[in-house]
């Protein structure tokens, strides 16, 4: 399994896909695949750190907060980020965000990603065993 | 959509039968060439809406449908608290009260070509457009919770507008079942600097010029004139808004089995509408409608302040504003006995008609002002509410053109630089702070509007008053 994100086709919105060996490369991926929804991630300096903790009963309910926790970051400290790093205990996961301050002109920001949402959220190991955390973000 | 599954009920309404786990029917306003460009995933979503406990009438789509996440967007249903009926946060989405605002000058289209440049680089400048953009303004948390509470009442007692404009916005500008308290920290924190902000995606500011006249007598009420230049912001709650729907979705997801609702997609998950998380979510969602009315409030000031500059003119008048992603409570017929229903509108603009208690009494005669917004490369339309709308669809109608292309798809076909290059051989002026947004924007992926527009007039659900076609579109 490569560790690799996609963006698959929703009418009106955007689905994100993120590919790992683990879980939680998996989940990093994901966040990946919602940042560049917004921007060029290679143009993206890892410049600072920020912390996102969450825990939910399944997975499915994590990604969702997961990404949501990363839009939430995005939107109140006005940053983009280029790396994620998630560890995962049971059901509380804490993840890793590095970033910067958004640059209009340097990342050249599209449209806004309002919220991670359930539809077609799923969370599941590949016949060769490697993970696919998938949802629909609203765009 | 695969017409099988369907029954024709007349030439713009399509009937999705009740079957399985179906409540009511579902209704689909369409054109034969509308239904047949509908994905068979907007009958699938509006099925299973149809199937949410307490829905009344039908579960409705009006003409601009596509699907989304968990309710069609174009979706309007329709819940009786007082039969378990649900609230659902999926059933409005993210941007809360999202909506368009029209705002009339005194100006014709002559008048706006000889100040076309400044105008279009003035209102660039002074009206914060993009993701990441901040306004001038830094709200306290006093501030914060009276806005929240008092809408664009609100913003006009701070000076962002005149007395008189309340009157010409939905809810006389304050929704007054708001509850603040129930608005979190967190959603706050996102909206700190965002006050007076237009946001990005699909979002807009823009120069209109009337076209075309339909029905003289509601124009004039209204003020338009043919040739006339009017001013309409697309936007809506911002970062709050988006921060409340998320929590409470994801709260409703949590506690919709303590209430016996199981659904087969996660993003239709409700409460009863009277619950405790119910009501929490209703004084929130109308909170942060509040914040999307003093949103737009805000950005008008800003538009005002410009043509001030520039053109010297007396405050433009506000026409109406309407938001087109709500839930609200409201009054309806159903079968011969008036009840009081959780209205949802997920993409979908009320249209109230003429002699509606909610109406301003400069609107009595008419009925509302429906605003539906086009594409930047593409037609909008002012319509009016009608007597028979209610009975219709809860007094509804479209607020769009609707997607017909991905923007992923979009993204492959256009550059954002053909697009404002195209646009400007039209005499259109794009100022766009990202090309890759222009081109995700770009008006060959959104669907026929005047079909649209056709299809709901055609349906009853609202008249045709005048035809507006963009001058300068600002965007994110």
């Amino acid at each position: 399994m490569t560790t690799r994100w996609e963006h698959f086709d929703h009418q009106a919105d955007i689905g994100i896909r993120g590919y790992g060996p683990t879980v939680e490369a998996a989940f990093e991926q994901a966040g990946l695949a919602v940042t560049s929804v917004m921007v060029p991630v290679e143009r993206v300096a890892e410049d600072s750190l920020i912390v996102v903790q969450c825990e939910a009963p399944d997975l499915e309910l994590l990604l969702v907060d997961w990404l949501n926790g990363i839009l939430r970051e995005m939107s109140a400290k006005r940053m983009v980020f280029s790396r994620f790093h998630v560890t995962l205990d049971g059901t509380r996961l804490r993840g890793e965000l590095w970033g910067e301050l958004i640059n209009s002109q340097r990342h050249e920001p599209s449209g806004e990603v309002k919220g991670a949402s359930y539809y077609e959220a799923r969370v599941w190991q590949d016949e060769d065993g490697g993970w696919v955390a998938q949802c629909v973000v609203d765009v | 959509m695969d017409r099988s599954t369907l029954i024709r009920k007349s030439e713009w309404a399509w009937e999705i039968p009740k079957t399985g786990r179906m409540l009511v029917p579902g209704i689909l306003f369409a054109s034969d060439a509308l239904i047949d460009e509908l994905d068979n995933k907007v009958n699938e979503q509006l099925s299973n809406v149809a199937a949410l406990p307490g829905i009344v009438g039908a579960a409705y789509a009006m003409p601009d449908a596509h699907w989304g996440y968990g309710f069609p967007i174009g979706g309007v249903a329709a819940f009786d608290p007082k039969e378990g009926g649900v609230i659902s946060a999926g059933g409005v989405g993210f941007d809360i009260s999202c909506g368009v605002r029209t705002l009339l000058t005194p100006f014709n289209r002559c008048d706006v070509e000889r100040i076309r440049t400044k105008l279009a680089d003035e209102l660039f400048y002074h009206v914060p457009a993009g993701v990441g953009s901040t306004s001038r303004l830094n709200l306290t948390k006093s501030e914060m919770t009276a806005m929240l509470a008092g809408g664009a009442r609100w913003a006009v007692e701070q000076g962002f507008g005149l007395p008189d404009d309340a009157e010409r916005i939905e809810y006389c500008g304050q929704c007054d079942d708001a509850d603040p308290d129930e608005v979190s920290k967190e959603a706050r924190r996102r909206q700190v600097e965002e006050m007076g902000t237009l946001g990005s995606g699909n979002h807009y500011l823009e120069l209109q010029v009337v076209t075309e006249i339909m029905e003289e007598s509601i124009a004039k009420a209204f003020g338009l004139v043919r040739n006339g230049v009017v001013v309409s912001i697309h936007c809506g709650s911002r970062g709050l808004g988006h921060q409340v729907a998320t929590e409470f979705a994801r709260r409703m997801v949590m506690e919709a089995a303590e209430y016996g609702i199981r659904v087969n997609d996660r993003e239709l998950a409700s409460v009863p509408a009277y619950s405790p998380p119910g009501k929490a979510y209703y004084g929130a969602m109308r909170a942060a409608a509040n914040c999307a009315l003093a949103n737009r409030q805000i950005l008008s000031h800003f538009v005002r302040e410009v043509f001030k500059r520039v053109a010297g003119e007396d405050p433009l008048r506000l026409l109406y504003d309407v938001s087109h992603n709500l839930c609200s409570l409201e009054e309806h017929e159903v079968d011969g006995k008036l009840k009081r229903l959780y209205v949802h509108r997920k993409g979908a603009t009320r249209a109230l008609g003429p002699g509606h208690s909610d109406l301003p009494v400069c609107y009595q005669k008419t009925g509302q002002p429906v605003l539906v917004g086009g594409t930047m490369g593409t037609a909008s339309y002012i319509l009016a509410g009608t007597a028979g709308g209610d009975r219709l669809a809860f007094s509804s109608a479209c607020h769009g053109a609707g997607r017909s292309q991905s923007r992923s798809q979009a993204m492959k076909q256009y550059r954002g630089e053909d697009v404002i290059e195209k646009l400007k051989r039209r005499n259109i002026t794009i100022k766009a702070r990202s090309f890759r947004g222009v081109a995700e924007e770009a008006p060959a992926a959104y669907k026929d509007v005047s079909a649209v527009v056709q299809a709901t007039v055609g349906a009853g659900l609202a008249r045709m008053v005048a035809k507006l076609e963009p001058m300068i579109c600002v965007k994110g």
